[in-house]
């Protein structure tokens, strides 16, 4: 063989891996309408992907999915108004029924009719062992789910369960499809088939979603045709990319928002949310249980210079898991900042200052660990001014950071910065953070919280379905939070959106811990239209 | 030459299969949980129930002898599992991503061959000259210049600055068809970046090959029989001065690979190393079992295909055994 045939051989061989490039790398992509004016189409920046497209596997539980539609949906000022069904649900005298009735006239986007063997289809997949999905807990209450005729579904309950419609925004995915593969990896999770406003064009993992809209939609063809969400988890090159015009619009952190305040093109939105920093104050820990030290925490920090400094003001004080504004609130039990008080009751409950400013008790150093995950700033940032606001009352805090498989282990005894918030129900958050047999259940009440008044009261919420008798049981639950505090919540976050002007003045909801994909401005891109 | 083409492929085997087992060993002792990133968010609130029950779906409960084994035994059936991380079968995910990879891989080792062996030769013509001076220096600096860091200095100029070339991705945000355009675009940076940062190595080996030979005896004859400069060193000197670097091409293979590792990450080039930084960190055995073979069988080839280039070029030196 001479060189010639050398270069012959390789010159083939990189003909060869080229072709092969090409067969490899067929479009997946579905086709696409024509490319629009810039008021037909929008490019958003978001921080996090769903790991999966199916509603079977988690994917839009909350609603506003975009592929899909639940039973019922979430507006604007966060009530419940029908969607898939026709009518909100029916609920037996017990509370332990709830009967929906569909509409006839929606089709899933491959052009098969949408009937109730698809609803019941869909949450029987969700509650089957097998199906990989982790937020079937939050169905737990579902004993049956049947259907009567085409038309007609009813829900079973094992107990009353009072915020049970809240839960039927989850999608519903079509049984002729999702019913024929695997439900854990079948192509149904990456190329859905929905009765949503937009169809899926596109998805390159780690890259941007895309979406075009549904000309078939029954509630109209959405005026944005083509919408597409970009995928950037760095806050930096989000910013900058919206800067030079790449993007429509994007959620960014507050001081990075700041940078486009003054922009006459985009406005800024605060959308206000249940998303919550806390500290758990575990029960299991000599000092973090104790009740004194906890309702010395629980006044000692400042709350206020939390949301002005760590939060750049995007953001308000947080009493309990209800944000303030909310009308599930207890008015009366914001906690005022007051370090004299602080030190008083630590004072009168036994805790003697010692030579080093820390206090102590029988023996015990008025000392824990607090842990908070690594590489998350605004945790950092809570975690830090939480243990410098308790050093002035005498308690020392020492924080770490660490990975969930760090910080997992230790929960029982050690505090943790922790964050969550579910719109919707009062019962979603407190049931699962407060309920002492929930205590040490995965991620479930943290703190080992154990109060039988709050078990009691929040039994009653969820079971009640008669409103005022809802609202007297969580303002027990919010007032026994006072005397008992388990955790210290700290603040509920604003997350902020900067977007271009195009679309006129857009409007958000109330938004839950997770951001970024269903919630922000485009909560209801369907029902955009140019400003004229 | 065949037979030590198959004694290499029977060799093979047993090294692949010590490879597999190491990744999962590794994975399994590692401190993370497979089912805590499967589960994501919604793992927050799942109850210690429904945590069980993914556990046991997943197929991660069981030793890890027993995951190896049964990840093994269907691989050679051809079955490669579902990857939980994608949520779909691991053959999927590889056919959909192995050949953007292989596109930027080939574009940029082919960019590294032609840039480091053009200015190898044109800097062995006059060593230390302002050229040899210039660009050695430069190929010491790529040389300890990680690949991460020259993709951001990349994007930072190129595409925050000048604005002229994008900064990520396959294809524009706003467009969702896959065309050539659009991908040539896309393709410039990233494969630029990784090429030139394996061109120092070519370009080192080319530049002492050519130079030594120039040294050599025969050209000196060639020079002194009054051939053409461009006929002694294109036609003598490059000839003999080539053939270090060819055993070099199957060795930077698994440079290449590290190197498209981090530039597929710093471009969100949707390719197979970006995936395996997911499999990896999500403890995904199927898909990091795969993915690992794949490495290891391409590490192997480089190395047989280097050394029957050496063997082919160079009559000389033999096929070993």
């Amino acid at each position: 063989m001479t060189a010639r045939s050398i270069r012959g051989t390789a010159a083939a061989a990189l003909a060869g891996s080229l072709a092969f490039t090409a067969t490899a790398c067929s479009n997946p992509d579905s086709g696409s309408g024509p490319d629009g004016g810039d008021q037909e189409s929008a490019v958003v920046g978001i921080a996090y992907e769903p790991d999966s497209l199916s509603p079977l596997l988690g994917y839009g539980k909350d609603g506003n999915s975009k592929l899909f539609d639940g039973l019922l949906a979430v507006d604007g000022d966060m009530n419940l108004r029908p969607a898939l069904a026709s009518a909100l649900p029916e609920v037996g005298a017990d509370g332990t029924t709830y009967t929906y009735r569909l509409r006839d006239d929606v089709k899933f986007s491959d052009g098969k009719p949408f009937s109730a063997a698809d609803v019941v289809f869909t949450y029987r997949t969700i509650l089957d062992a097998k199906t990989n999905n982790p937020s079937k807990t939050e169905l737990a209450a579902i004993k049956d789910v049947t259907a009567r005729g085409e038309d007609t579904v009813v829900f079973t309950l094992k107990y009353p369960y009072a915020p049970f419609a809240q839960r039927t925004v989850l999608p519903i995915a079509p049984e002729h499809l999702a019913g024929r593969q695997d439900v854990n990896t079948g192509p149904f999770t990456t190329k859905p088939v929905g009765t949503g406003p937009y169809l899926l064009t596109n998805w390159s993992k780690g890259e941007k979603i895309s979406f075009k809209a549904n000309p078939d939609y029954w509630d109209g063809e959405p005026k944005v045709k083509k919408f597409t969400m970009a995928i950037i988890k760095d806050d930096d090159v989000r910013a900058t990319r919206l800067r030079a015009g790449d993007l429509d619009g994007a959620i960014l952190p507050p001081n990075l928002a700041k940078g486009f305040e003054n922009d006459k093109g985009r406005r800024t939105y605060s959308a206000t949310s249940y998303d919550y920093r806390t500290v758990t104050l575990p029960t299991h820990n000599k000092v973090a249980g104790d009740n004194a030290v906890r309702r010395a925490l629980d006044i000692a920090v400042d709350r206020d210079t939390m949301v002005d400094k760590v939060l750049d003001g995007a953001g308000r004080a947080a009493h309990g898991p209800v944000p303030t504004g909310s009308e599930w609130f207890t008015k009366g039990t914001e906690r005022v900042h007051d370090l004299a008080k602080a030190e008083r009751i630590l004072d009168e409950a036994g805790w003697k200052t010692g030579r080093d400013g820390v206090r102590t008790k029988d023996g015990v150093r008025a000392s824990f660990p607090l842990w908070y995950l690594s590489g998350d700033k605004l945790r950092q940032d809570h975690a830090l001014a939480y243990a410098s606001d308790a050093k002035k009352a005498g308690i020392d805090i020492k924080t770490q950071a660490g990975t969930w498989e760090v910080i997992e282990p230790r929960m029982r005894t050690d505090a943790v910065l922790a964050g969550g918030g579910a719109p919707g129900d009062p019962d979603f958050d407190q049931f699962s953070l407060l309920n002492s047999t929930l205590a040490g259940d995965g991620f479930n009440n943290m703190a080992w919280y154990d109060n039988p008044a709050v078990d009691k009261a929040l039994d009653a919420g969820r079971e009640s379905g008669d409103k005022q008798a809802r609202k007297a049981a969580y303002d027990t639950v919010q007032r026994e939070l006072v005397k008992d505090p388990g955790y210290t919540f700290l603040t509920h976050i604003d997350h902020v959106y900067v977007v271009n002007d195009t679309w006129g003045t857009l409007t958000t909801q109330v938004e839950p811990h997770d951001h970024g994909l269903a919630s922000g401005p485009w909560w209801n891109v369907e029902k955009w239209a140019p400003t004229p | 030459m065949a037979r030590m083409t198959g004694r290499r492929l029977l060799f093979a085997a047993p090294v692949l299969l010590v490879v597999t087992f190491g990744v999962f060993a590794v994975a399994a002792a590692s401190p993370f949980d497979p089912v805590k990133s499967y589960a994501g968010t919604a793992g927050l609130s799942a109850s210690q129930e429904t945590l069980d029950q993914l556990r046991a779906n997943l197929g991660v409960d069981q030793p890890l002898v027993a995951c190896w084994w049964e990840w093994l035994t269907s691989a050679v059936t051809g079955d490669l599992g579902d990857s939980a991380v994608m949520r779909r079968p691991v053959a999927d995910v590889i056919t959909e991503r192995l050949g953007w990879s292989v596109l930027l891989a080939t574009s940029a080792f082919v960019l590294a061959i032609l840039l480091g062996t053009a200015l190898g030769v044109a800097a062995a013509r006059r060593p230390g000259g302002w050229l040899d001076r210039c660009v050695g220096s430069a190929a010491y600096t790529l040389e300890a210049a990680p690949a991460f860091w020259l993709g951001l200095l990349a994007i930072w100029f190129f595409a925050l600055r000048l604005g002229v070339l994008p900064a990520g991705g396959l294809t524009d945000s706003g467009s969702d068809t896959v065309t050539f355009g659009q991908v040539a675009s896309h393709l410039v940076l990233p494969a630029a970046v990784l090429g030139v940062s394996q061109m120092p190595w070519f370009y080192l080996y080319v530049r002492q090959g050519v130079a030594d030979a120039l040294e050599e005896d025969p050209v000196r004859g060639a020079r002194a029989r009054g051939l053409s400069e461009r006929t002694v060193l294109l036609g003598h000197a490059w000839r003999s001065g080539m053939l270090p670097m060819l055993t070099l091409i199957g060795s930077r293979v698994p440079e290449l690979i590290t190197g498209a590792l981090l530039i597929e990450t710093v471009f969100s080039w949707p390719g197979i190393a970006a995936a395996t930084v997911e499999a990896a960190t999500s403890v995904d055995f199927p898909l990091l079992a795969a993915l690992t073979v794949l490495a290891t069988a391409a590490v192997l080839i480089g190395n047989l295909l280097s050394d029957l280039l050496y063997g082919l070029a160079d009559p000389r030196v033999g096929f070993d055994g």
